[in-house]
C-alpha cells in the first residue's frame, strides 16, 4: 500500500540496471560469481548495457541482512557445484570449513522420558536398551551400521555458511563487474502485465505502520531488464510472485522445517576432530531430526530441525534445543562448550514439488525458492549454488546474443539447462520421498530409504496437506500425559503471564529445567543478543502484521507465538499476537505456522514481508 | 569561500561493536582472535566525521569528500558496501592491518604521505577530518599526528559542530568538561577537526549514491597499495579487553527514573 505523504515529502526516485537480483544467499553467489567472470573477463566482447548505454551490464544485487552472510544454515554439502566453479577450492581459504573426515547417524534414545513416543518406538527403544552390550549402543544413542549412500556427504565439505558466504561475496565484488548492497530490503516486485519490471526498495524513515516520519525517503524503484528473484523460502518477492502468478499445476510449498543453531567452541581438551559430522533423529521429541559438525579450531555448529508436520502447537524450537545439547551422547562434548553464535532459518521441505514458474518475462527464479533443494539427500545449498550457475550461463548466452529477457528466450535457455541439470534428475527422484513422514516417523523414515534405494519409483504416504491441517492440537498432542483441563488452566495462567505456553508444557510433560551455566545454556535472550547480536535499524515499519485480528483471537494454538525463533511474537492483552521487530531474526517459521488460512487458499493470516535487520553474525 | 573545501576523512574499519572480541598472542603480536572472521564497521567516530564532512560539503558548492582509509583490502571492500550508500565520496585506500595494535606514528606516516599524495591537493582549501576517538585506539592520537606532518596547526579535538560564517571562517565548537563547548573562530583551511559525535544521525541508504560511489570504489580498492604498519619496536606486556558483565532483561516502556535507579544499584554491586 503506497503511505499517505505530504506533497513535499521526498518523491520516489527510479533508476535503471539491467539485472537486478534479490537476495544474496547461495544460489545469488553461484549467479553473480558465473556473471562477474563473464563481465571481467578481457579476452571477450563486453557486454553492453542497455540501461546505462556504452557502459558494461550493469547488475546490482540488495540483500535484505545488513551485511553479507548475516542469515544461518548448519551446512554439510558435497559441494559438487563448488567445485566445478572453484576448481581447487581449498577449504583452508574459507574461515571455519573442513573435508568431511568422518560421518555417523545415530538414533538417539530418550534419557529423560518426557518425549512423545509411539508404541512402535517405546518397543524399539526397550529392545535397543536391552541388547546394549550387543548393539553399538553408547550414551543412549544406536550408531546405525549402515547407512544409504544418498544420505552420505563423505567427499564434502562442513562450511559455516556465514563465511562461505562472505568468501564468495568478496569474490565476486573483487571484480569489480558487479554490486551486492546489504542492508537493502526488496519490497516488491515492480509488474508489467505477467511480467516483471524491477522492483521497488523498502521505505525508509516510516513508522511502525509504515507512516512517514521526519526522515521519510521512499523506497527507489529499480527498473530492471531482469529480476533475479533468490531471496530465498520465506523471501518477499518469491511468495508475491507466487500470489500473483499462481504456482504450475500440483506445486505447492507444504512441507517445512526451522532449523535453529548454536555455534560454540569446544572445550580445549576436545576429542572431536575438524570434518566430524553426527547425524541425529529420536530425541529430543522422534519427529525432530538433529546435527552436529565440527570445523577447524575447536569450533563446532550443533542444531535441530523442527518440522510442518510435527504436530504439536507448543513447538519450541529454543527449548527442544537446549535439551538436544544435553543428550548425554553430545553433552560429554559439549558440557564446558561456550556460545559463539545463534540463529534460526526455515528451510523449504517440499523440493521440487515447491517449483514455481521458474521464469517469466523479465524474472527468473533460482535458489532455494525455486524448489532446488533436494529433500532426500538433505542438500540445499550446493543445488541452490548450481541453480545460480546455470542462470548465470543462460544470461551470458542470452546477452551475447543479444537476446531479449523475455519468457520465451528464458524457458529455452535457464529452465532449459535446469531441466538437464542433475538438479533436477535427483530432485525428481526425491519428489516423494519423505511424504511418509504425514503417517509418522517411522513411516517417514522407511520412506526415504525405499525412495533412495528404488531411485525415486516406490515410495511411502501421500503428498502433504497445506501445513496448518498437520497441526493437532495440544489436548490431543499430551494426551495421556496432561489432562485437557489442566491444559486449559495453564493457558490461562500463560496468557495472564504473557507468555507462551511451551515452557509450562513441557515442565509439566516432564522436561527437566535448564540449569542455565551462562556459557552454552542461556536464555532464549541471550542467545539472540549474545549468540545472534540481533538488532534492527530504526526508520522502518513492522514487517509482520495480521489481516484479520478476529481470526487470532479465535485462534487456539497460536504455534506463530510457539515456534517464534526469537520471541519476537508474544500473546497479545487483546488476542492478538504482538510483534517486537527488533529481536526478528526474519527465519519466517511463523508464516508457514499460521493455521488461519485465508478464505480456502494457501495464504494465511499472518502477513509476512520484506523487512530489516535481524542477526548479526556472520559464523553461522 | 568559492571553489568548496577539499574535505579529507581519515578513518578505518573496527569489528562490528556488537561481536564479542578476545585478545590471542600470534608470531606477529597481539590480535583479536577471529578478527577475519568477524564483520567490520567503519569505526563509529571516524562514521560521524564522514557524515558531518558529507553534510559540509553538501552546503558549500564545489566541495568534495574523500574518505583515506589504512585497513586490510577485504574488510574494506565489505564496509564500503554499507557505507558507500550513505553519502557521496572518493576513497583512497591502503592495504594494511587496522585495530588497536599498530604503531599510531607508523599509521600516520601512511596516511600522511597519502594525503600529501591527492591530486589537486591545495592546503587553503583542506579540512583534515577524523574521529576524536577511536573503537580500536582510544587515545586518538593518529589524526593529530597526521596533522602535524602536514603541517597544520589550527588542531581542533572533541568537534561538535562546524559553521561555515559569512566571511568564510569557521566557527567550531569544541567539547569541554561540564557538558560545556569551547566556540573558535578559525580564518579557514587547513584546519583539523576530530569529531566527536556530532549531533547528525546516520544517513539513510541510498542506492544511487552507492552506485555512483562503488565506479570509484571498487577500483580505489583494486589499486590500493600495502601499507604494512605494524608494532615494530613496541613490546606488549599484556593485553586484555575491558571486564564486561550483562545481566539480560528485557523490558519496554520503563520510565528514565526506573533505568536510571536499576543502572545506580547494579553499578553499586562491584
Amino acid at each position: 500500500m503506497e503511505p499517505q505523504v505530504s506533497p513535499e515529502a521526498p518523491q520516489r526516485q527510479t533508476m535503471a540496471v539491467d539485472v537486478a537480483c534479490v537476495g544474496f544467499g547461495p544460489a545469488a553467489a553461484g549467479f553473480l560469481t558465473t556473471l562477474a567472470r563473464r563481465l571481467a573477463a578481457t579476452d571477450l566482447p563486453a557486454l553492453e548495457s542497455a540501461a546505462t548505454p556504452g557502459a558494461p551490464l550493469q547488475v546490482v544485487c540488495y540483500e535484505r541482512a545488513d551485511d553479507l552472510g548475516f542469515g544461518v544454515s548448519g551446512v554439510v554439502t558435497r559441494g559438487r557445484g563448488l567445485r566445478a566453479a572453484f576448481p581447487g577450492l581449498d577449504p583452508a581459504q574459507i574461515p571455519m570449513a573442513a573435508p568431511v573426515r568422518e560421518e555417523k547417524v545415530l538414533y538417539l534414545l530418550d534419557p529423560v522420558g518426557a518425549s512423545r513416543r509411539s508404541a512402535t518406538l517405546r518397543a524399539a527403544d526397550a529392545a535397543l536398551r536391552a541388547l546394549r552390550a550387543v548393539l553399538p549402543v553408547e550414551a543412549h544413542a544406536l550408531e546405525l551400521p549402515w547407512t544409504p549412500a544418498f544420505l552420505h556427504k563423505r567427499d564434502g565439505f562442513v562450511f559455516s555458511m556465514g563465511q562461505l558466504m562472505q568468501w564468495m561475496g568478496a569474490q565476486v565484488m573483487s571484480t569489480g563487474a558487479v554490486q551486492i548492497w546489504p542492508g537493502t530490503p526488496v519490497a516488491e516486485a515492480l509488474f508489467e502485465g505477467s511480467g516483471v519490471a524491477g522492483v521497488r526498495l523498502l521505505d525508509q524513515g516510516v513508522d511502525r505502520r509504515g507512516r512517514p516520519e521526519g526522515a521519510y525517503l521512499p523506497g527507489l524503484d529499480v527498473r530492471a531488464a531482469l529480476t533475479v528473484v533468490a531471496d530465498g523460502p520465506v523471501g518477499a518477492i518469491g511468495r508475491q510472485l507466487d500470489e500473483v502468478l499462481g504456482m504450475p499445476a500440483g506445486h505447492a510449498r507444504r512441507d517445512w522445517a526451522v532449523g535453529m543453531k548454536l555455534v560454540v567452541d569446544l572445550p580445549e581438551d576436545t576429542p572431536l576432530r575438524p570434518g566430524t559430522v553426527l547425524h541425529t533423529f529420536g530425541f529430543p521429541e522422534p519427529e525432530i531430526f538433529g546435527f552436529l559438525y565440527v570445523h577447524p579450531d575447536r569450533v563446532a555448529s550443533v542444531g535441530i530441525f523442527v518440522p510442518s508436520w510435527f504436530e504439536s502447537p507448543a513447538r519450541t524450537t529454543y527449548r527442544y534445543l537446549q535439551h538436544y545439547v544435553q543428550h548425554p551422547y553430545l553433552w560429554r562434548w559439549l558440557e564446558g562448550a561456550r556460545l559463539r553464535s545463534w540463529g534460526a532459518k526455515s528451510i523449504l521441505e517440499s523440493g521440487r514439488r515447491a517449483e514455481p514458474l521458474l521464469a517469466g518475462d523479465g524474472f527468473a527464479r533460482i535458489g532455494e525458492g525455486s524448489g532446488s533443494t533436494n529433500v532426500l539427500t538433505s542438500s540445499g545449498v550446493d543445488e541452490a549454488f548450481t541453480s545460480g550457475v546455470l542462470l548465470g550461463e543462460a544470461v551470458i548466452a542470452l546477452a551475447e546474443g543479444r537476446r531479449p529477457f523475455t519468457r520465451e528466450n528464458l524457458l529455452a535457455s535457464y529452465a532449459a539447462r535446469r531441466r538437464a541439470s542433475w538438479i533436477e534428475a535427483e530432485g525428481r527422484v526425491a519428489e516423494r520421498a519423505r511424504d511418509g513422514f504425514q503417517r509418522g516417523v517411522v513411516s517417514g523414515l522407511v520412506g526415504m530409504a525405499l525412495a533412495g534405494l528404488t531411485r525415486g519409483k516406490l515410495a511411502l504416504g501421500e503428498e502433504p496437506p497445506h501445513p496448518a491441517e498437520k497441526l493437532g492440537s495440544l489436548e490431543a498432542f499430551y494426551e495421556g500425559k496432561i489432562p485437557a483441563e489442566e491444559i486449559e488452566r495453564i493457558r490461562r495462567a500463560c496468557a495472564a503471564q504473557g507468555v507462551p505456553l511451551h515452557d509450562a508444557l513441557m515442565d509439566r510433560a516432564g522436561w527437566p529445567p535448564i540449569a542455565l551455566d551462562g556459557k552454552l545454556l542461556v536464555t532464549h535472550q541471550d542467545a539472540l543478543l549474545v549468540g545472534g547480536k540481533v538488532q534492527a535499524p530504526p526508520g522502518y515499519a513492522d514487517h509482520v502484521t495480521f489481516a484479520r485480528p478476529e481470526l487470532c483471537r479465535a485462534c487456539r494454538a497460536r504455534a506463530c507465538v510457539e515456534i517464534c525463533s526469537a520471541e519476537a511474537l508474544r500473546p497479545g492483552e487483546d488476542g492478538v499476537p504482538t510483534f517486537d521487530r527488533e529481536k526478528c531474526v526474519h527465519c519466517g517459521a511463523c508464516c508457514w505456522s499460521c493455521s488461519q488460512r485465508l478464505d480456502g487458499t494457501d495464504r494465511v493470516n499472518l502477513q509476512l514481508r520484506a523487512g530489516t535487520g535481524g542477526l548479526h553474525s556472520a559464523e553461522n | 569561500m568559492t571553489a568548496g573545501y577539499q574535505i579529507v576523512v581519515l578513518g578505518s574499519v573496527v569489528p562490528d561493536p556488537l561481536q564479542t572480541l578476545e585478545p590471542v598472542a600470534t608470531p606477529q603480536g597481539p590480535a583479536l582472535k577471529n578478527e577475519a572472521m568477524l564483520p567490520a564497521v567503519l569505526d563509529p567516530w571516524a562514521a560521524h566525521a564522514l557524515f558531518e564532512a558529507a553534510n559540509l560539503a553538501a552546503k558549500v558548492p564545489g566541495s568534495k569528500v574523500t574518505l583515506v582509509s589504512l585497513g586490510p583490502k577485504a574488510k574494506l571492500q565489505q564496509v564500503m558496501m554499507a557505507v558507500a550508500q550513505k553519502v557521496p565520496l572518493e576513497l583512497v585506500a591502503l592495504d594494511g592491518p587496522a585495530g588497536g595494535f599498530t604503531d599510531a606514528h607508523e599509521v600516520a606516516v601512511r596516511l600522511a604521505a597519502a594525503v600529501k599524495a591527492l591530486p589537486g591537493l591545495d592546503r587553503g582549501r583542506l579540512l583534515l577530518f577524523g574521529g576524536w576517538e577511536s573503537a580500536s585506539r582510544g587515545a586518538g592520537v593518529t589524526l593529530q599526528l597526521v596533522g602535524e606532518r602536514l603541517e597544520i596547526h589550527d588542531q581542533f579535538q572533541g568537534v561538535d559542530q562546524i559553521a561555515v560564517q559569512a566571511g568564510g571562517a569557521l566557527e567550531i565548537l569544541e567539547r569541554v568538561e561540564g557538558g560545556k563547548h569551547q566556540v573558535s573562530v578559525v580564518a579557514g583551511p587547513p584546519a583539523v577537526l576530530g569529531w566527536a559525535t556530532g549531533s547528525l544521525p546516520e544517513p539513510k541508504n541510498n542506492p544511487q549514491i552507492g552506485m555512483a560511489n562503488m565506479r570509484q570504489v571498487m577500483p580505489a580498492l583494486q589499486r590500493a597499495p600495502a601499507a604494512p604498519v605494524g608494532t615494530a619496536g613496541v613490546e606488549f606486556l599484556s593485553v586484555a579487553v575491558p571486564k564486561a558483565q550483562r545481566e539480560t532483561r528485557i523490558v519496554k516502556d520503563a520510565s528514565p527514573d526506573e533505568i536510571a535507579r536499576e543502572l545506580v544499584e547494579w553499578i553499586s554491586q562491584d
